[in-house]
Parts: structure tokens; sequence; C-alpha cells
């Protein structure tokens, strides 16, 4: 299993087109899926459609925040597997302890510049394995 | 990395710690690396530290007495070390083995490469990335 979506939540649409484009330029095979709050990532991801690979994901977001939606993912147990990559403008030490407490797979404060940051997030996973959990659960044991 | 603690290795095998000490000298990081035999001598390490935290783990799955899994299940059960990013460097590529790995929430599988160069490169990668992201204090 390569590397062929991710999610990212994040609800400043510059920030999310930024993303996308960093992205662009290093790969155009990878499924990008942008949802702007954690309640509609949740739904999405709950509703049967294909697991991403990584999410990549905001801590401050209208109603439900980040490390909300990451307490929910991680206890849940067709979710937990996924890797949760934190993208977010905050430096509270607080914030980072909590996130990997919680499990996250990386921790980045937003730069001024994506592109070398999204390249290094690139590289790192599209050397991972990776398994989706919902279509391992439908397989008999 | 973003720090200068070291990292841990849990790894069996004598050649494959060696690649890993060669790779990181090539690529001339700094970090220290403090390599043990299997989990329950990681577990030993870690409950005995006097020194600072790793600031990762790569850990090998197919080790004697512990092995990678029952290291995960004990590390992501206890609250001083369930923090700790720990990625899988293994030659499995067993999908029970994925599976069991990132429901333990480990922050990266990658196999082994056979090839040196290929086997920098994922060292390479994998010090760059946690240069990069934040590492827990």
């Amino acid at each position: 299993m390569n590397l062929d979506s991710i999610l990212l939540i994040e609800d400043d649409r510059i920030n999310a087109l930024a993303f996308k484009k960093g992205l662009s330029r290093i790969n155009n095979d990878i499924e990008l899926i942008t949802l702007e709050t954690a309640e509609n990532a949740l739904q999405y991801l709950r509703n049967g459609n294909n697991i991403p690979c990584i999410i990549v994901l905001d801590l401050n977001l209208p109603k439900m925040n980040g490390i909300e939606f990451l307490s929910i993912i991680k206890n849940d147990a067709t979710l937990k597997g996924i890797p949760v990559i934190v993208l977010t403008t905050s430096i509270n030490p607080k914030d980072k302890i909590n996130c990997f407490n919680l499990q996250v797979a990386g921790y980045f404060v937003k730069p001024l510049d994506y592109f070398e940051l999204i390249e290094s997030i690139f590289n790192y996973w599209k050397k991972s394995e990776f398994t989706h959990p919902i279509k391992e659960k439908s397989q008999p044991q | 990395m973003k720090n200068n603690r070291p990292i841990l290795l849990v790894e069996d095998d004598k050649i494959d710690a060696m690649t890993v000490k060669r790779a990181m000298k090539d690529l001339k990081i700094t970090n220290s690396l403090v390599h043990v035999y299997n989990g329950l001598e990681a577990l030993d390490y870690l409950k005995n530290l006097k020194g600072e935290d790793p600031c990762i783990v790569l850990l090998d799955l197919n080790m004697p007495k512990m092995n990678g899994i029952e290291l995960l299940k004990v590390l992501k059960n206890d609250s001083s070390f369930k923090k700790l990013p720990v990625v899988v460097l293994t030659t499995s590529n067993a999908e029970k083995d994925k599976t069991e790995s990132f429901n333990l929430s480990v922050a990266g599988y990658m196999l082994k490469p056979v090839d040196y160069k290929q086997f920098v490169d994922v060292i390479k990668d994998i010090n760059l990335y946690w240069t990069i992201s934040e590492i827990p204090d």
C-alpha cells in the first residue's frame, strides 16, 4: 500500500490552497480531500469512503477543534490506525504535548513557505507502508 | 533531528544496527544512537534513564524475548512513554504486523531496504521529517 490519498482538515481556504499547490508541485497522483470542519471529516470517515493514508489536521477549527477530533479518532477501533499529522500555528507547549499523548505522527508549525514542509512529509510517508482499517476489517479472519 | 537528544534503536540484528549507525555518520546526523537488542532491554533503558529522553524510537519488530509489537503495547499504555514517536524499521511485510503497528499508533512503518544507498535515503527522510516536526519535550 502506497501513499495515495491525504485527508486535509483545514478551515482556512488560503492555507488549504497553499497545501494543495505545494503537493501538486511534488506529485499529481495523490488524491487530496479537503474538508473544512472536524465534524465533516468524521462523517466522511464513517460513511464508508476510502480511508485516507494520512490525515493532516489543523488544530484551531470552528466547533469541534483538532484535539477533540484526535480524541475521537484514537478511541475509534476502526479509525485509530490512521496516522494523523498536525499542521498548526499553535506553538503552545500544552497543545504539543496533548497531541503527542494523543498519538500524532508529527506536529508541524505552519511555515511561511509550505513547499519544504510538504516535500518532507511526502518523502517520509512515501516510504511508509499503510493499512486500510475498513478494508482490513471486512476481510474474513 | 529537532533536538540533540539520543535516538533509541531497538534492533536484534547487529549488522542492521551497524548499517543505521553508518548511515547516520554518512548523513552527519549528530544525535547519539543508543542501541538495545530487544523490547525488554528497551524498557529497562527507558525506565532507568540517566540522561535525556530519546527524541524518537526506531523499532524492529522481529526480536527475541520481547518483540516490537509487545514493546509498543507496553509503551502506548504507559503515561510517561506514550508520547514518544516510534518509527517501525523492519523487514516484515506482513499485513498483520502493519495493522497491529498502526493500531498502536506508530509514526511510520518503513521496510528496511537491502541496498545501502536506499537505506541511507530512508534514514535521511526520517531525520529531515523529525527535524521539521516538533518533538515532545
